[in-house]
């Protein structure tokens, strides 16, 4: 073990989120919350608790209503302009994905090395071969996302997060409306990731996903949080996830009705 | 917060007397005004600091949004130059018969470059514009609020006014500039075509001559000045309307509605300020 403290990437002290459409409209009050490097988070919450809506504050997109929001040791509001450095070190995927309808699957991925590296669309299209092939949209890189299922645009969206190499991924429930194949393949990629994955540079990554379905992310080494009436409740790790008595999380563990 | 104030005011009950709804549309409008002006000062602001930025990228979207915006109408504005000079020129004749033919042909050349030069033909090439991709404009930038591209941009570090706005302003500004020019030399030759149908003693010289007298450097000048104004401010209230302001999908066919109308509340106030330039000078 080393005796280097951990680095703090993420410090949240007294935080209020509101929604995106009204930041006054509070979803979740006094969050506290501490993330180190390399950790690997899983938020849970039931439909509408305010899990997006923190996702993207957490992501920078809105401030927090109140409270302090430490990224990296820097107090942080919103990335603006100055701070674009910062907001590259954080990749974000949206439950939908939010790829560009008019551009190409391949296009859509190289998006932000055409922005923040000047590349030709040709050659952005090149560089990012190998993350299409991890995610097995080479065969429908040509293809755009109107034509293709929506399983097949979170992968893009996940592609297109990791373009830019960043330090910590957030996953605005990656899982949500799966079918098993996919579920099986985005906790494996997303596993592997975490512990450092070839595509960048078997460098371990911070992870921050959000989920309602508690089941798929069984892993002791992770750590859980829930939101449940408006607070961030931290759990620990999955076997004191597992041994609580909180109807919420038992909610949240039991298979979907009709799947049982 | 802006929006917010707007919306409780267009919420508000119906007005108990008309003091009360004109001083809520006035009040809106000053709101409106100050939102344009700030969204414009905005996006100009970011035209100028990020020229440079990802030129490979924002090039190739700037061409195209030029040639939505100018080249894809030029049909369209065959169209309206060939039934604009006929118009004009049959109405000049059929207005002028009291002056006899002779007399009438005399001012054939200075009625085309007033109507035409100065005025109609900037005016209906904005309008044209407008209806055209203006609304395009608004549905786009509307449903992309609306479905959060723009918080997928600013995820991924890209400027949303940089991606969608910079290339939809520069490309309307060219666009309503061109189709301008193209619009008023097709009108001013199908002017001429009309009066040759109608056996008009008016040699092409004579007409060339007459319009050449007519014009002065400054129509040239306020003509460049005054498209390219229409041009840059029919996108920024259509881009205005589409992107400041959070939207439901359900809301984007109103705002569209909304922008066209002041899109052309906006061309025609900057018509009017030129007016009053060719009057002070």
């Amino acid at each position: 073990m080393s005796d280097q403290p951990t680095e703090i990437v993420i410090e949240m002290k007294d935080v209020a989120v509101g929604t995106m459409r009204d930041q006054e409209e509070l979803v979740l009050e006094n969050v506290d919350w501490t993330v180190a490097r390399d950790e690997c988070w899983i938020v849970a919450g039931q439909q509408h608790s305010g899990k997006s809506d923190f996702l993207m504050m957490t992501a920078g997109l809105m401030p927090p209503a109140h409270g302090t929001y430490k990224f990296f040791g820097s107090e942080t509001r919103i990335f603006d302009e100055s701070r674009i450095a910062d907001r590259l070190r954080m990749g974000f995927i949206f439950e939908n994905a939010q790829l560009f309808p008019e551009l190409s699957m391949a296009e859509n991925v190289a998006l932000p090395l055409q922005y923040h590296r000047n590349l030709p669309l040709a050659e952005a299209v090149k560089a990012v071969t190998a993350l299409l092939e991890a995610m097995e949209l080479k065969p429908i890189a040509d293809v755009t996302p109107a034509n293709l299922p929506r399983s097949w645009h979170r992968r893009a969206g996940l592609a297109r997060a990791l373009t830019l190499q960043p330090e910590i991924l957030l996953l605005d429930n990656p899982l949500g409306g799966l079918d098993a194949r996919h579920a099986q393949w985005w906790v494996r990629f997303l596993d592997a990731l975490w512990r450092g994955h070839v595509l960048l540079g078997g460098r371990p990554m911070t992870l921050i996903a959000t989920t309602d379905d508690l089941r798929p992310w069984r892993n002791d080494a992770r750590r859980f949080a829930l939101l449940k009436d408006g607070d961030f409740v931290p759990l620990g790790s999955w076997k004191q996830v597992a041994s609580l008595d909180e109807p919420m999380v038992k909610e949240l563990l039991s298979a979907p009705i009709g799947l049982a | 917060m802006f929006h917010i104030e707007k919306q409780w005011l267009r919420r508000a009950p119906l007005p108990r007397s008309y003091s009360n709804y004109f001083g809520r549309k006035l009040f809106l409008l000053f709101l409106t005004i100050h939102g344009i002006g700030a969204f414009a000062l905005i996006s100009l602001g970011v035209l100028l600091r990020k020229w440079t930025v990802a030129p490979n990228l924002m090039r190739p979207m700037i061409f195209r949004e030029t040639a939505r915006a100018g080249v894809k109408l030029l049909p369209m504005f065959v169209f309206v130059a060939l039934a604009l000079g006929f118009l004009t020129i049959g109405q000049a004749m059929a207005g002028l018969t009291h002056l006899g033919a002779a007399g009438a042909i005399q001012y054939l050349g200075s009625i085309m470059v007033i109507v035409i030069v100065r005025e109609l033909g900037p005016l209906l090439a904005a309008v044209l514009v407008l209806a055209r991709v203006g609304t395009a404009n608004v549905i786009e930038l509307g449903n992309a609020r609306a479905l959060g591209d723009v918080e997928a941009l600013e995820a991924m570090g890209i400027d949303p006014v940089h991606y969608l706005v910079v290339p939809r302003v520069i490309g309307m500004t060219i666009g309503v500039f061109s189709l301008t020019v193209y619009l008023i030399l097709g009108t001013l030759v199908s002017g001429y075509l009309f009066a040759f149908l109608q056996n008009v003693p008016l040699t092409p010289g004579q007409y060339f001559f007459q319009l050449a007298e007519s014009l002065t450097s400054l129509d040239f000048a306020l003509l460049a000045a005054k498209s390219l104004l229409f041009g840059f401010f029919i996108a920024i209230v259509t881009c205005y309307h589409g992107l400041a302001q959070p939207l439901r999908l359900e809301e984007v066919s109103r705002v569209a509605v909304r922008a066209v109308s002041q899109g052309i509340v906006v061309c025609v106030v900057v018509d009017a300020l030129f007016i009053l330039l060719y009057l002070v000078t």
